[in-house]
């Protein structure tokens, strides 16, 4: 765990001129809006025509053309602002800088951007880094200008532009519909760019982790030691990375995880939907949602304060040697935190089935226990075993409970009073504390997330098409 | 209940028994099974706030302290700057052997002095500040003591085992008794739980920066992800064609919905941090990440609220010559924004109680500052809980419980101001 951690980059003043610039463009927009709103008003007046659009649309219509474009810009000048300064620090440092190796020239960089902003340095501050240093921060304040100047011109010829537009007959409220139509569909498109984003970010890393440890090592291996070296002689340097324990370990946790949710959620939800008045259901149904609404990290307390320890008492005093970070305690509480899951999901389920098919079968003397059991849970089946896989992998990718309750070292066994280690618990460990981006130990965890995201959308995507198709038959 | 009529012969009757038999134990499982999880909720909750109430007092010594000028302010000039150095440690120690003068041996003077936080000298400090006439008076005042003697009040601390296994040895619980017979020994509501930020020491130790930090967080994620989240659900409800590209887009944030927390932590390191360079550990890449978290949620919610207004709406909107976005933004939106705030409600809520992700963009870091600013190293209040659940000290276990209950006091107003809005505005078409 990092000691302490810094702060960004950006200096005070450096956030002061953010502020300023979007004050500015801000105050633009709201005269282009004035402006705008004016200049129709006038013109309408003096040619009493009735104007196509209403004053409001061409004030928006200019405001937007003002702010717009350079508020882009600002953001796409803030996202890549240090990678080109330092392209250009680079290019400015000469041959020998981009002989040196990424470490080194991370290093020398570091010292530039610190001694530009006056902090401390790691080495002593020779002529040449200090002109460097300069360099650099002449450089940043003049793009700082630059984006300060030309933001501000470019919003002013925006406003000019689109003003020149606003008459009477020019349709406005198309035009500003027609942004407003463009911004939703960006915005509904952000579901997508976060998928894709996912995606190449997870697999990325998995590729450059792939190509220092073989895909079939990692798949099939079955030890799991993640120690990498610090020094290059370090002994046991190598470190192992079969994923195959871990895996084992996520599955007997999930196994007792639904062990544990599927017959009290199922029982609950049968009970619930078929014997219990309303007024028992209105209010029992609530209250076991909470249990969906309690943060995971108070699952992970609860399983490694209270569950553990009673469950290692209850072991010792009928002679079993339990773990004190069983697996037998993180399933558990995780069946626990899913009981709502399958409890909620097959109460829908269950509550679907046609009343026809229900009342079928009460007319055939069935009792109601007959009637839940041949037929309403068969005809509600795809839609519980459609929760079902739902829960687990809702199991699976849970993070917080195994971090706190379940075991750190890999252990390829069944036993649920020992302990095993998770997936999602090595990515936890892998990625919280000071280690290089690049080394193998920080790269498995995007490997592991890659297995994780694509066991739990395939998951995901069965149980969608489950209760697709079992939707389809009664309709 | 079964007769035994003209029409049913005696094996009848019986399998009659046997089917009304199944019917009792299915229910009886029904039963059992609800009891159970309403069982494990009222454990959980029990044991949560049977551990954590004790962390909202605290415990002080009071003492005899007397403020020499020559520690105080050697110089005499009576600067605030000047009074901020003065050896207050000293003048504690001095107080404490003064009132048992028979304690000489310096282990024991140092178990003494051990009774008292290491915060008391800079409680003295800010006594002096704020009263610079106390220097050279003597002053009985209340001093925090320390986690251990805090914990033995308390009474999670046991007294009767032996003194090997105890964190206070026999001297150390004499003198303790000592000040409580004297009446030197009370607690008081520890406000420093609410506005100090983390520590090593757990009775100094409180949630204040985690507050901030999550406080910072959440205003980015819910800045971005409303207007976002909204913005979504309307044109996927409202405007959009059905062609391939919407399928795709809502089969994409129906399985976003329910991709593993963790798994976004990835992303935010891997884009958030490693690509646009944003600072580790701050509430803008903690917020950036719950936002796209959370977004599927808000338009999931958004899009139920939409599609529950009825369509005479739109077309008496539409029958007076309203444009389409007029239609949406002067009728539907309005009618549907009680059901969109409620899922916005219960999308931060879980945002609020998320940890995962936070853990994997460095939001763990031990920072001492109470954060103003979403650029400034933060952490957050589930995070502070898996901190303190880590830390060895046995003081930090009540300091964890009573975090979570705060937590679940946040989580508890906004689920019921989700409740209280929908309720209040729902209309029943």
């Amino acid at each position: 765990m990092p000691e302490c951690s810094f702060t960004g980059a950006s200096g005070d003043s450096e956030r002061v001129q953010l502020v300023i610039l979007l004050i500015a463009l801000g105050g633009l927009a709201a005269i282009g809006y004035y402006l705008a709103r004016r200049k129709l008003l006038g013109a309408a007046a003096r040619e009493s025509i009735r104007p196509h659009s209403m004053p409001g649309y061409h004030g928006w219509y200019v405001a937007v053309w003002c702010a717009l474009p350079s508020a882009v810009v600002l953001l796409i000048w803030l996202l890549f602002e240090e990678r080109i300064l330092e392209a250009l620090l680079i290019s400015s440092l000469g041959p020998e800088a981009a002989m040196l190796s990424g470490e080194m020239l991370g290093l020398l960089l570091n010292d530039i951007r610190n001694l530009a902003a006056g902090d401390a340095v790691s080495r002593a501050a020779d002529p040449a880094l200090l002109a460097a240093a300069e360099r650099y921060g002449a450089m940043r304040d003049t793009a700082r200008a630059a984006l300060l100047g030309g933001g501000l011109a470019l919003a002013a010829a925006g406003l000019a532009w689109s003003w020149h537009h606003v008459a009477p007959a020019f349709r406005a409220r198309h035009r500003v519909e027609k942004m407003v139509r463009f911004a939703l569909i960006l915005a509904s498109c952000v579901a997508v760019v976060t998928t894709v984003g996912i995606i190449l970010s997870v697999l990325f890393e998995s590729i450059h982790f792939f190509s220092i440890i073989p895909v079939g090592e990692f798949l099939f291996g079955l030890e799991w030691s993640p120690q990498t070296a610090i020094r290059e002689d370090q002994i046991g340097s190598s470190g192992a990375f079969g994923a195959v324990p871990l895996f084992t370990g996520t599955l007997l946790i999930t196994l007792i995880a639904m062990l544990v949710a599927l017959p009290i959620g199922l029982f609950s939800a049968v009970y619930m939907a078929e014997f219990a008045s309303p007024r028992v259901r209105n209010t029992v149904k609530p209250i076991l949602e909470i249990l969906a609404g309690v943060p995971t990290v108070v699952y992970g307390f609860f399983a490694a304060l209270t569950v553990a320890p009673a469950l290692r008492g209850f072991g010792n005093s009928i002679g079993l040697d339990v773990a004190s970070e069983s697996a037998l305690a993180a399933g558990a509480v995780m069946g626990i935190m899913i009981i709502p899951f399958i409890s909620s999901l097959s109460d829908d389920a269950i509550v679907a089935v046609p009343r026809s098919l229900r009342e079928g079968s009460l007319a055939m003397g069935a009792t109601r226990s007959e009637t839940v059991v041949k037929v309403i849970l068969p005809a509600a089946l795809p839609g519980i075993v459609a929760a079902c896989l739902l829960a687990v992998s809702r199991a699976i990718g849970e993070t917080m409970i195994v971090v706190m309750a379940a075991g750190l070292a890999a252990k390829l066994t069944a036993n649920p009073l020992d302990a095993v280690t998770t997936v999602t618990a090595q990515m936890v460990t892998l990625l919280v504390g000071d280690q290089e981006f690049d080394s193998a130990k920080t790269l498995a965890a995007f490997a592991l997330g890659l297995a994780l995201f694509l066991a739990t959308l395939a998951l995901n995507v069965l149980a969608l098409y489950i209760a697709r198709k079992y939707r389809e038959q009664y309709e | 209940m079964i007769e035994k009529g003209w029409q049913t012969s005696e094996r009848a009757t019986r399998r009659l028994k046997k089917r009304y038999r199944r019917e009792r134990r299915l229910k009886a499982a029904g039963i059992l099974a609800i009891g159970l999880a309403l069982g494990v909720l009222v454990l959980l909750l029990g044991s949560v706030i049977s551990r954590g109430y004790p962390a909202f007092v605290k415990t002080e010594i009071a003492l005899e302290i007397t403020f020499d000028a020559k520690l105080i302010d050697p110089s005499g000039s009576g600067e605030a700057k000047q009074l901020a150095k003065g050896k207050y440690g000293r003048a504690l120690r001095q107080a404490l052997f003064a009132k048992f003068p028979d304690v000489v041996e310096r282990a024991e003077r140092r178990n003494l002095t051990q009774l008292f936080s290491k915060a008391a000298r800079f409680e003295l400090r800010e006594m002096i500040l704020d009263q610079p006439d106390w220097i050279g008076t003597t002053q009985r005042v209340w001093l925090t003591a320390a986690s251990d003697v805090d914990m033995l009040t308390k009474g999670s601390l046991p007294r009767d085992v032996p003194q090997a296994e105890r964190r206070l040895n026999d001297q150390q619980l004499a003198w303790v008794d000592h000040f409580e017979a004297a009446g030197n020994l009370r607690t008081v509501f520890n406000g420093g739980f609410f506005t100090g930020s983390d520590s090593r020491e757990p009775e100094l130790a409180g949630i204040g920066g985690a507050l901030a930090g999550s406080f910072w967080t959440l205003l980015i994620t819910l800045v971005l992800a409303f207007p976002l989240g909204v913005a979504a659900a309307v044109y996927l409800q409202e405007f959009a064609p059905k062609n391939r590209l919407t399928d795709f887009i809502e089969v994409n944030i129906n399985n976003l919905a329910a991709v593993p927390s963790i798994v976004f932590g990835l992303l935010g390191l891997a884009i958030f941090i490693q690509l646009f360079e944003l600072p580790r550990s701050t509430a803008i890449v903690g917020g950036l990440t719950l936002m796209l978290m959370t977004l599927p949620t808000i338009i999931i919610a958004t899009r139920a609220a939409l599609a529950a207004v009825p369509p005479s709406i739109r077309e008496a909107a539409h029958g007076v010559g309203a444009s389409p976005v007029q239609v949406v933004s002067h009728h539907v939106l309005p009618l549907a924004m009680p059901g969109i705030m409620t899922g916005t409600i219960i999308g931060m809520a879980r945002a609020l109680g998320e940890t995962a992700p936070l853990l994997m963009i460095g939001m763990v870091a031990f920072i001492v500052d109470i954060p103003s600013a979403p650029f400034d190293s933060a952490t957050a209040l589930p995070v502070q809980i898996f901190l303190w659940a880590d830390s060895p000290e046995r003081g930090f276990e009540e300091k964890m419980s009573a975090a979570i209950i705060v937590l679940l006091a946040f989580l508890i107003i906004m689920n019921a101001l989700a409740v209280i809005l929908r309720r209040r505005f729902e209309t029943r078409w």
